[in-house]
């Protein structure tokens, strides 16, 4: 197993969104029927885990896939889809210790755990999570891992053992850069599509033993991890007070645009 | 570290299940028991009438932050021009100052810098620290989060802010990583906890379904990157337009901040930086965006968003669908997996509403939806509804807006 080229893939399970519905009414969430997914971000993040993988395979060299995630023990079941999708191994970071991290108490855990994983040389997250929603992991995790971080990658150009040159997009434009590997980059949706889980994967996925790694176990001390190792603690979660009104603009398309051009008028738009 | 239910006044009845967004709870024979999915975010807490649920065992200390002082802002440009939401950030920055009581700073870096800082000038900054050289020419992550680390070390502001651009998304954390303190990403609020004097950070989460209230226990300063186009920009005297003298006139509020270039080593090698031809993809830039969906049919009518966008001085938007059969680039594309914004008027042209693209465009000011389909989900969030044929309606808006009068 020497001179492999592991790729790591950071993932993490959400609850899927598309439910999450607030009743007006009350106010509150209805939760009912709420699944958990892979956040979807990091799918494209697997997919381009496996095509790196797939890269240097046809260069003649081995490379593989590790999938990490830090999350209850349900969260096995995502790692399980993302050897279906092509990973090679997955790993689940859970400890009840961990409830509670921030972005810096992730990045911390799974920066522990990165190092315990023996010949990486890129690692790969999504661009942000749909319940976290910061992007900050993959930043602060290459800081400690003291590794350069290309964020918001549209497209891995060239690959070696050596270096990456990603292509990014930017504010207005795409910058690409050049880096020495190790390093981490983040992924977008416009980097792949996503390819369905293969019939030799999905036995793959049944089939395997994923370990379960705790705080011990990655030698982080508990209280860095979870709420007591975060430096920023939510204090409230509350939702917000829409106070949706619709005004319908009728008639035909003349009087319709007549209409809206005033609106916009009084808008100060035109 | 743990949660807590009291049997005693727990009554099982699920306000907190409700408000879970994790299936951490169960009700079992009138009693809420709290599972190993729980992530601590207290939703539950807040929701409970009965006061039944806590956590417990959060280390508590004591921490003296009496050495840090001030409000200080990230002000992002690229390649000599201001990033807008850094001149939101210093008016919010002015007002949580005065709350506190005290002073607003600046912080700087980049090239050739000096006509055009001027503006800066006009948001109430009492001192404005600049680092200027060539190595901050181009926005490398690892060049500016030295300089940024060494203004926080050497003036030790207590909150410290940034745009939630993509620079400032990945050069803030590396900072607060550098630093060690807590960073709360894409704020839509900020205030002051009357009591406390700390930083109360407030951001969607969830596509705006949720909102956090998030504090920096535990460190300083107390840092938020804070989404483009929400703070209102408030200039305490307007700026002018006579650029090249302005610059020395606030001379005195001035401090070139000393360093030594040759210590900014870079890991990163820029090899390209390119522009989409024809059209703007920073989407958050605008006050308008016009969105089309998959209802526009096909890429050559984009031409009619795009003439729409170009007469109200706005930028091209588009759904999902739109981006994934290749009628626009995704650079263009709102919503959950897109962009977030949030303009003083987006106009939605043929999108249904999906929630995932609601995800992103719900928090703008107004909202005008056109949709021949009456029921389509994105009325339910507009402000204005167009019932109707977006081919009919567009162009005659668009003659309208040409010629400056309504017709009947
Ligand atoms: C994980 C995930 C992430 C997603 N992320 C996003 C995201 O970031 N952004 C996003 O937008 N979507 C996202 N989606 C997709 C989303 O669920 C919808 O499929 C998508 O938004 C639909 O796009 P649309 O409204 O353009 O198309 P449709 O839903 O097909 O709607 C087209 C609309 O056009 C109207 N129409 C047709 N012809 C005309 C006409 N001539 N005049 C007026 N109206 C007309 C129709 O009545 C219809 O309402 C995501 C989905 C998933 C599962
Ligand atoms: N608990 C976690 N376990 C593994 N990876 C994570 C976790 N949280 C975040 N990530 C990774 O970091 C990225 C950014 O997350 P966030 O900073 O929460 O928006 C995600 O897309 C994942 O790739």
């Amino acid at each position: 197993m020497e001179n492999i080229f592991r790729i790591i893939v950071c993932i993490k399970q959400v609850p899927g969104t598309t439910e999450i519905k607030i009743n007006p009414q009350t106010n509150t969430l209805v939760r009912e029927g709420i699944e958990t997914v892979i956040n979807p971000f990091d799918t494209y993040a697997i997919e381009e885990g496996v095509r790196v993988k797939e890269r240097i395979q046809q260069s003649g060299e081995a490379a593989e896939v590790t999938a990490i995630t830090m999350g209850p023990p349900q969260s096995e079941s995502i790692l399980r889809e993302a050897i279906a999708l092509g990973a090679d191994k997955a790993i689940l970071l859970s400890d009840r210790a961990f409830a509670g991290a921030d972005t810096w108490a992730t990045a911390l855990t799974l920066k522990k755990a990165v190092k315990k994983i023996e010949g990486w040389r890129l690692i790969i997250l999504g661009k942000q999570t749909l319940d976290g929603d910061t992007g900050q992991v993959g930043p602060e995790l290459a800081h400690m891992l003291n590794i350069p971080f290309i964020g918001y990658a549209s497209s891995i150009e060239e690959i070696s053992f050596q270096k990456i040159t990603v292509k990014r997009l930017a504010e207005d434009r795409y910058e690409t850069f050049e880096v020495r590997l190790p390093a981490a980059v983040s992924v977008g949706k416009d980097i792949n599509i996503p390819r369905v889980p293969s019939l030799r994967g999905k036995l793959k996925a049944k089939n395997e033993t994923i370990p379960v790694w705790r705080a011990v176990d990655v030698e982080l001390d508990e209280k860095d991890a979870g709420l007591p190792g975060s430096y920023t603690q939510v204090i409230k979660i509350f939702t917000p007070k829409h106070t949706y009104e619709v005004k319908m603009i009728e008639g035909g398309p003349d009087e319709q645009a007549d209409e809206l051009f005033k609106k916009l008028k009084q808008l100060s738009i035109v | 570290m743990e949660i807590k239910v009291d049997e005693k006044t727990c009554t099982g009845c699920s306000l907190c299940k409700n408000v879970c967004m994790y299936d951490a709870i169960e009700i079992t024979g009138k009693l809420a028991r709290i599972n190993d999915n729980c992530i601590f975010c207290g939703a539950c807490i807040d929701a409970c009438k009965f006061k039944s649920i806590e956590i417990t065992g959060i280390p508590e200390q004591d921490f003296d932050f009496s050495g840090y002082e001030g409000v200080m802002v990230f002000i992002e440009q690229h390649q000599g021009s201001v990033a807008e939401v850094s001149y939101e950030l210093l008016s919010e920055g002015r007002k949580l100052a005065d709350t506190l009581g005290t002073k607003l700073y600046g912080i700087l870096p980049g090239y050739d810098l000096k006509e055009r800082i001027a503006d800066i000038f006009c948001y109430g900054i009492d001192r404005l620290y600049i680092a200027e050289n060539e190595i901050f020419k181009n926005n490398i992550d690892d060049i500016y989060s030295k300089i940024l680390v060494q203004a926080i070390n050497r003036y030790r502001p207590d909150i410290f802010l940034g745009g939630a651009t993509s620079f400032g998304r990945t050069l803030l954390p590396k900072v607060a990583a550098i630093i060690k303190t807590g960073l709360t990403a894409d704020c839509t609020e900020l205030s002051i906890d009357p009591d406390k004097k700390i930083l109360l950070q407030t951001r969607p989460t969830f596509g705006g379904n949720i909102l956090a209230t998030i504090i920096t226990r535990n460190a300083r300063p107390q840092m938020a990157t804070v989404r483009p186009h929400v703070m209102a920009k408030a200039a305490i005297n307007q700026p002018d337009n006579n650029r090249t003298d302005n610059y020395l006139k606030y001379a005195g509020k001035i401090e070139f901040l000393k360093f030594d270039p040759l210590n900014f080593k870079t890991k990163y090698k820029l090899l390209s930086q390119e522009k989409e031809s024809g059209q703007s993809i920073n989407l958050t830039d605008y006050d308008v965006i016009v969105s089309g969906g998959r209802g526009i049919g096909g890429p050559d009518n984009f031409a009619l968003i795009k003439e729409l966008a170009d007469v109200l001085g706005g930028v091209v938007g588009a759904s999902r669908a739109a981006v994934d059969s290749n009628w626009i680039s995704y650079p263009h594309q709102v919503g959950q997996t897109g962009k977030t914004v949030n303009p003083k008027v987006y106009i939605a042209c043929g999108i249904s509403g999906a929630i995932q693209h609601l995800a992103g465009m719900q928090t703008s000011d107004i909202v005008i939806a056109i949709n021949k389909d009456p029921y389509a989900p994105i009325f339910k969030i507009a402000n204005y509804g167009l019932v109707g044929d977006l081919f009919e309606i567009i162009p005659r808006l668009i003659k309208k807006i040409k010629s400056g009068k309504s017709s009947i």
